[in-house]
C-alpha cells in the first residue's frame, strides 16, 4: 500500500519505483489538510506523505523507502552492485533533497525579492553541479534510470512548471543543456511516464499557490 | 588487503567524523587519519569534496566520499566483517529512517537550542525534546537500536547524547530528560561505555571548552 498525494514528487519517486519493478499494490489518496487515521498511525513521527506499507509493516521518506523497494525486489535494479557507484547514486540523491528542492521552491514561493535572489543563485550552482555530474550519459545511472533519476523527478517535471509560474528561468537548455537533455528523456521514458500525474492540476495548484502568497505582498 | 589506501580527512571536534571513526575502528580496519584545519581547508579538502567543502571525507584508493551516513553505508558493503546494517529490507529501513530523523530534526533543534536566546531558544529546547522523546521509540525496548549489538543507526546517532549533555551544561537547559526519556538516557550511557567507542571519543573537557568558545562566537554575533 501507498499513501500519497497527486501533487507530490516524494510520492512519484516511490511510483517511478515499484513500476520499474512490476510491484502491484494499492494507492491511498491523501487528504492532507486532513490527515486520515491510517497516515497518522502509519507516519507518527512524520505524519506525511509517502508512506508505503509492505506487510503490515509501514516505511516513510522517500529515498528509503526507494531503497526498501529495491532490496526487497532485485529485479531491474535501481542502484548499482558496486559499493562506490552506490554510494555515488546515494550522494547525489540526498544532494538534490539537501540542495535542489529547497532552494528552487524557496525561489518560486519567496516573496522577499533579496531572498528569491539568492534561493535562485543557490538552485541554479546546485543544477551545475549535477549537470557536470551526469557527463555524456543517457541517464544519471547510465544507459538505464537509476536512484538519482527518480530523485531527479522534481527537477525534470516539477521545476520546469513552478518557473513558468513564477517567470523564472531555472532548468533551461541554454543554461544547462545536458541536465535539459535529460529532463526530457526522462519525463518521456515509458515508466516514468506512466507514474507521473497528470501536469493540468499540479500546476493549477502551484499557480494558486503563487499567486495567493504574492497577491498578500 | 594489500596495497589499498585508505584516508580519512576529518575534524577531531566533529561528530560527523566520529560516526566513519567508529565504522572503520568496529571493523578493524587500518587507515590514515588527517586532522583538517577547519579555519583554513586544505587544497586536499577542496579537491575532494568540492560540493560541500565539509569534513568528514573518506578517500579510498583515491576515490573520494562525502556524508557521512553515505560513507557509513560504503564502509559496510566494502568491508563485511562486524556488520552494520542487518541483511532484513526492513530493519535497514528503519536504521536509515533513523540516523535520518537524528540528522535532519534533533540537530537543528539541538544548534538552534544552542545559538538562540530568549524566546526561540525556549520554542527550540521544546522541539529538541520532543524530538529526542520520539527518538527513544526506535530503540523499541531492545538494548540498542541494531538489537542485541550495536548496528548502524547505534553509530549514526551515539553520539548525540554525549554533545546534547554538553550543550545542555553550557546553556543550562535541560533537553534528556532522565526520568521522562530513562530508556534513551541508559541507551547513552551504555553505548558510550563501549570500549572501542569509547576510545575514538574526544575528552570532555577538550570538547566542553570547544564549544564553550563556540557558543560565545555564536551568541556575540547575534546581539
Amino acid at each position: 500500500m501507498l499513501l500519497g498525494i497527486l501533487g507530490s514528487p516524494f510520492v512519484c519517486r516511490v511510483k517511478i519505483a515499484l513500476k520499474l519493478k512490476g510491484v502491484e499494490y494499492k494507492y491511498v489518496e491523501e487528504n492532507l489538510a486532513d490527515k486520515s487515521d491510517l497516515l497518522l498511525k502509519y507516519n507518527p513521527v512524520y505524519k506525511k506523505v509517502p508512506v508505503f506499507v509492505h506487510n503490515e509493516k509501514p516505511i516513510p521518506e522517500s529515498l528509503v523507502i526507494v531503497e526498501y523497494i529495491d532490496e526487497t525486489w532485485k529485479h531491474n535494479p535501481i542502484l548499482p552492485s558496486e559499493p562506490y557507484q552506490r554510494a555515488l547514486a546515494r550522494f547525489w540523491s540526498k544532494f538534490i533533497d539537501d540542495k535542489v528542492v529547497g532552494a528552487a521552491v524557496k525561489a518560486v514561493l519567496n516573496v522577499d525579492v533579496k531572498e528569491r535572489e539568492n534561493n535562485v543563485k543557490e538552485t541554479l550552482e546546485a543544477l551545475q553541479f549535477l549537470e557536470n555530474e551526469l557527463k555524456d550519459h543517457k541517464f544519471f545511472g547510465g544507459e538505464e534510470v537509476g536512484l538519482v533519476d527518480i530523485a531527479g523527478v522534481f527537477i525534470a517535471f516539477w521545476i520546469p512548471m513552478i518557473q513558468e509560474i513564477a517567470g523564472l528561468e531555472l532548468l533551461t537548455s541554454e543554461k544547462f543543456p545536458k541536465l535539459y537533455k535529460w529532463s526530457q528523456e526522462f519525463v518521456n521514458h515509458p515508466v516514468v511516464k506512466e507514474s507521473l500525474p497528470p501536469r493540468d492540476p499540479v500546476f493549477g495548484y502551484f499557480k494558486g499557490l503563487y499567486e495567493s502568497l504574492t497577491a498578500s505582498k | 588487503m594489500a596495497g589499498e589506501s585508505l584516508t580519512l580527512i576529518g575534524f577531531w571536534g566533529s561528530p560527523f567524523a566520529l560516526r566513519v571513526k567508529w565504522a572503520l575502528e568496529l571493523k578493524g580496519i587500518r587507515y590514515q587519519y588527517v586532522e583538517e584545519d577547519l579555519s583554513n581547508k586544505s587544497a586536499m579538502l577542496l579537491q575532494y569534496n568540492p560540493v560541500y567543502k565539509k569534513v568528514p571525507v573518506l578517500v579510498h584508493d583515491g576515490k573520494p566520499l562525502a556524508e557521512s551516513l553515505v560513507i557509513l553505508e560504503y564502509i559496510d558493503e566494502t568491508w563485511e566483517q562486524n556488520p552494520l546494517l542487518s541483511h532484513d529490507p526492513y530493519e535497514k529501513a528503519k536504521a536509515r529512517f533513523w540516523s535520518r530523523f537524528v540528522d535532519e530534526k534533533c540537530v537543528p533543534a539541538v544548534m538552534a537550542t544552542f545559538s538562540k536566546g530568549g524566546e526561540e531558544q525556549q520554542k527550540a529546547a521544546q522541539e529538541a525534546r520532543e524530538n529526542l522523546k520520539t527518538l527513544e521509540g526506535g530503540i523499541e525496548g531492545k538494548r540498542y537500536f541494531g538489537g542485541e549489538n550495536i548496528g548502524f543507526a547505534d553509530i549514526a546517532i551515539g553520539w548525540l547524547g554525549y554533545w546534547v549533555r554538553i550543550v545542555e551544561e553550557i546553556v543550562g537547559i535541560n533537553l534528556i530528560d532522565k526520568e521522562l526519556m530513562a530508556k534513551l538516557d541508559a541507551w547513552i550511557d551504555d553505548f558510550l561505555e563501549l570500549p572501542v567507542i569509547k576510545e575514538c571519543m574526544p575528552p570532555r573537557d577538550k570538547l566542553l571548552n570547544h564549544n564553550k568558545a563556540f557558543h560565545k562566537l555564536l551568541t556575540s554575533s547575534s546581539t
